[in-house]
């Protein structure tokens, strides 16, 4: 007679849960016709979140084609468990963003610090040592009830698992807007470093060699938490807390040491991180990009409590764990490495040549079905898309209606004290920057820059997005996301080498919010090709909306540059007194349509933004980088966020630092004049001995180049315009953030 | 000068140290497993900052028991050096090898920042090469327990045996209560014991060694122990 348990994890299954499951009719279909038959109650747990939108990206696969994925950089493009590009000289660097939004909602310290462990493991899965994280961060308006709450959870999750795993977490974003009221945005990015004849894939090759389960033993947290994070919110939505995973990062750590150890045997075939969906998605994922099968048996699983069945082995999705397939006969060696750093080391299975992933609990077998077509012909959509109605009038908006600035001095200092353009220092206070003392250029410049080491190379990271620009035009937005990232590199002056992204949206079941999505890909794809940055790796995280209210469209782009020697970064802020201040790029502010003075001053989300002019970008970016490696500037800030008057106050804001004098270009309208947004600007400033050679190099690139006036004094004065007391705005910058979100 | 740098499961900046040590300082280093239970022959042993056993129950609380504990005592109790940075530093405190005790930041936040650090004390083994004219060291932490605290009695023998070494002060030098970032007892950042063989620090000298990473004065602090290592031979 059947075993009872075996027969609760084997039984026929009915409608009710087929729709629970999240399966469409027209999916169970699909799924029928794979296996030949009706799934059992295992299998279709299987079926639900490995066809589920986060990790099948079923309604945005269609349009990855539009995004470039190769350049003469490339090692590894998307599809692995992270991108690599060529560093030089044997170096490659391993990157990727992955959102962890919907757990960090609903749980924000467990959700941002697994969202932590998740990327790392990514990273390190592929044989890079990771060296550093930035996180962007999206909440709600400052003074929503919940924002403090969330703020606190998610700072003190990542502070957490970061610290401990001694990564340092070197930058990122943290903005406000009321769009992220029900659903805040935890996009956690980190970048490693390896040897480029030492990648690992997450790859089952070699029939008859053994699946190695290592790490953090199997619990019941986390069951369905993939199908939860493709869901909308809606009223009980905190009931799903039990979906969300409970992270260890001591653990994590004993695993990332333990792996970088195995890895320098020559025991490792292929190595996979069990993220999302956990055993389930690393077992059908690594036997179908080799074409192989696997078998695996539960029984071997090392288990955190009794009793779990079949069915919660495959969703567990409890964090700190590896799926690793080893060259036969090595078994011990890995298990002996595993073993030495306290860990978990159980040969759960082996490859096949079936094609099929044959799952056995109990000694019965539980789940018989074909790997390939259960991760690679995962249902795909091309949902309907039209262009939302709410840009007529967003569009329609001319911000020349508005009554030009009388005084713009307090709205100098309103800007400064608002929680997006305040100093972020309460944040990264909590991040250790500094471990792993390759630290260059720590959070709070236009990027981070963190040496790799043993060489003199230095990598350049930074995340970006104006989402309401991507409201407000997704396709201009989009771009404008992805040049504005490359310029902040080059600031510190790296030249830009590849992406990763997030695409963070609503409910793709809408037209508009597809619509968003597919004008988004579009545009960043094309950005990309203009400035020559391939998307090696990132995520799509889609259902981000609360009782219908979706987020504003945030398709984060996080990019990675080099500079070599690392020597030659350069570090934001004005330096001493007696500097020459210039724009480098576009001359003179014009731009106001969806920019941060209406958001703050006129509480407007409206107009269009910039359109990304790639040529002037590039010939801007170019010079800034050409003259930083001449050692002939002193600062580089990216004019973006509050135009030239708020980048110039930026350059002031560090302790120590001299005030400025200068006179804008142009006689038109004073709110354009400081606050316009215009793309292809940096603000720079250089000695007096150095201007004739920073002249001739810009003309030399053909950059325009304005002198404006010098650094110096206590006081941020612009003719005309703006006086004010250095010591006024730093006060204001200082205390803003905290002051707005409710901090102590 | 030969060093052995600890590693505990959590350690995480002790490849920082072997690496400033030997390529910065030009010492001959080896790393350690905490699980050995004898020390190598070596001039001085570095417990490294991190988050052994992931700081579960408090800091340094567990690695006190590692094997290679009782063979840092022994070597401490015979006038080894042994200098303890951060997490090193609590795992000394939990040992007994320092006197006092650390909590939890007075802010229950994590601190990551460089500091301005006082030395209180230029003839230790540790501080002996702190040029005359500097009277104040920039030297990052990176904790959650760094308020440090201990019995009147044994602050006030501290104070009158020179063993307190660093206290966080203003960029000037003022030791007050705005420049104390964790609420540590006397604004202390670091001592050594009655002997002046064994160092506990919270700041990170080994992020400090470098003028890439931002100044090198946590160098001075290396090349002291070097120097009186030498003097010794």
């Amino acid at each position: 007679m059947k075993d009872s348990r075996i027969e609760s994890v084997t039984r026929a299954i009915t409608q009710d849960e087929v729709s629970e499951h999240g399966l469409t009719p027209e999916e169970f279909k699909t799924a029928c016709r794979i296996l030949g038959r009706e799934p059992n109650i295992t299998e279709l747990g299987i079926f639900s979140v490995m066809w589920s939108e986060h990790c099948s990206y079923k309604s945005s696969r269609a349009f990855f084609h539009l995004f470039p994925t190769e350049g003469p950089r490339v090692l590894q493009g998307p599809g692995e468990n992270a991108g690599i590009v060529d560093i030089g000289d044997g170096w490659a660097a391993c990157f990727k963003m992955e959102s962890h939004n919907h757990p960090s909602f609903i749980e924000p310290f467990q959700g941002a610090a697994t969202g932590v462990g998740g990327i790392l493991r990514d990273i390190f899965t592929m044989g890079a040592r990771p060296i550093a994280n930035l996180n962007s961060l999206r909440f709600g308006a400052a003074d929503h009830p919940k924002t403090e709450f969330l703020v606190s959870g998610v700072v003190n999750g990542i502070s957490s698992y970061g610290n401990c795993m001694g990564i340092p977490t070197v930058g990122g974003e943290v903005t406000f807007d009321p769009s992220y009221n029900g659903n805040i945005l935890v996009n956690a990015f980190s970048l490693g470093v390896m040897k480029t004849d030492a990648i690992f894939l997450g790859s089952a090759s070699g029939i008859g060699n053994p699946v190695i389960y290592v790490g953090s033993k199997t619990g019941k947290d986390g069951i369905h938490g993939a199908t939860m994070a493709s869901e909308e919110f809606g009223e009980g939505s905190e009931e799903k807390r039990p979906t969300v995973q409970k992270g260890d990062p001591f653990i994590e750590k004993l695993l990332l040491e333990a792996c970088m150890e195995v890895f320098e045997t020559d025991a490792v075939v292929g190595i996979q991180d069990m993220g999302a969906a956990g055993l389930t998605c690393s077992t059908f994922e690594m036997a179908s990009r080799a074409g192989n099968g696997v078998e695996l048996n539960l029984d071997a699983i090392p288990q955190r409590e009794k009793n779990m069945t079949a069915y919660e082995l495959l969703l567990s999705e409890s964090q700190e764990r590896m799926l690793l397939v080893a060259e036969k006969g090595k078994e011990q060696v890995v298990i002996d490495i595993f073993s030495k750093w306290g860990l978990d080391a159980s040969v759960c299975g082996s490859v096949t040549d079936t094609g099929r992933a044959v799952i056995t609990w109990l000694g019965e077998v539980v789940a018989d079905m074909p790997a390939a077509p259960l991760a690679d012909e995962a249902p795909r959509y091309e949902r309907p898309h039209s262009r939302p109605s709410y840009l007529d009038e967003t569009q329609a908006f001319e911000p020349t209606n508005l009554p030009d600035i009388e005084d713009a001095n307090p709205l100098m200092l309103e800007l400064m004290g608002h929680p997006n353009m305040a100093s972020k220092r309460w944040v990264f206070r909590q991040y250790d920057h500094m471990v792993g003392a390759d630290t260059v250029i720590a959070p709070g410049a236009d990027a981070a820059v963190v040496r790799v080491h043993g060489t003199d190379k230095g990598i350049a990271m930074s995340s970006d997005c104006n989402s309401r620009w991507v409201y407000l035009d997704p396709y201009d937005g989009a771009g404008m996301a992805l040049v504005e990232a490359a310029r902040n590199l080059s600031c510190v002056g790296a030249t830009p080498l590849a992406i990763t992204d997030c695409l963070n949206f609503g409910n793709p079941e809408k037209p508009g919010t597809m619509w968003q999505l597919v004008e988004a890909m579009r545009g960043l794809g094309g950005a990309r090709k203009e400035m020559e940055t391939p998307v090696i790796s990132g995520n799509v995280s889609l259902y981000n909306e609360t009782d219908g209210q979706a987020i504003h469209p945030t398709p984060t782009v996080g990019m990675v540059g080099l500079i070599e020697p690392v020597e030659k970064a350069l570090a934001g802020g004005f330096k001493e007194a007696g500097h020459q201040i210039a724009i480098l790029g576009t001359p003179e502010g014009k731009h106001l349509g969806g920019s941060t003075y209406l958001n703050v001053i006129h509480g407007l989300t409206s107009g269009r933004p910039p359109k990304p002019d790639f040529e002037a970008e590039r010939k801007v970016q170019g010079t800034v980088r050409a003259l930083i490696h001449e050692g002939l500037l002193t600062t580089a800030h990216d004019c973006s966020d509050g135009g030239v008057a708020v980048a110039l106050v930026d350059s002031s804001m560090h302790d120590g630092a001299p005030g400025a004098r200068v006179t804008l270009p142009g006689s038109g309208r004073t709110d354009e004049r400081l606050f316009g947004e215009d793309g292809a600007r940096i603000l720079v400033a250089y000695k007096p001995e150095d201007a004739d050679a920073v002249k001739a190099m810009a003309a030399s690139h053909g950059t325009p180049l304005t002198e404006i006036g010098q650094t110096g004094g206590d006081r941020i004065e612009i003719t005309g315009l703006v006086d004010l007391p250095v010591a006024a705005l730093r006060n204001r910058w200082e205390t803003g953030f905290e002051d707005a979100v409710g901090l102590s | 000068m030969r060093w052995a740098v600890v590693t505990f499961p959590g350690s995480n900046c002790d490849q920082d140290c072997v690496d400033q040590l030997g390529r910065v300082l030009n010492q001959d280093v080896v790393s350690v497993w905490h699980g050995d239970s004898e020390l190598p022959e070596v001039d001085c042993v570095l417990l490294p900052g991190g988050f052994s056993y992931g700081d579960y129950l408090r800091a340094g609380s567990i690695a006190r028991f590692s094997p290679i504990m009782k063979a840092v005592t022994a070597f401490a109790n015979k006038g080894g050096f042994v200098l303890g940075i951060c997490n090193g530093f609590q795992i000394l405190l939990e040992a007994g090898l320092l006197p006092g005790a650390m909590q939890r930041n007075i802010g229950l936040s994590f601190i990551c920042e460089s500091v301005s650090l006082k030395v209180e004390n230029k003839s230790s083994a540790l501080t002996c090469q702190v040029p005359s004219d500097t009277q104040v060291l920039e030297i990052p932490i990176a904790h959650m327990e760094g308020n440090y605290t201990a019995d009147e009695e044994t602050l006030k023998a501290l104070n009158e045996n020179g063993q307190v070494l660093f206290r966080y002060c203003t960029e000037q030098g003022n030791v007050n209560d705005a420049a104390n970032p964790n609420g540590s007892a006397g604004n202390i950042a670091g001592i050594s014991n009655a002997n002046g063989n064994v160092f506990g620090m919270m700041p990170h000298p080994e992020r400090a060694s470098e003028n890439i990473l931002g100044g090198t004065d946590g160098a001075y602090l290396f090349q002291s122990l070097i120097a009186t290592m030498e003097g010794q031979r």
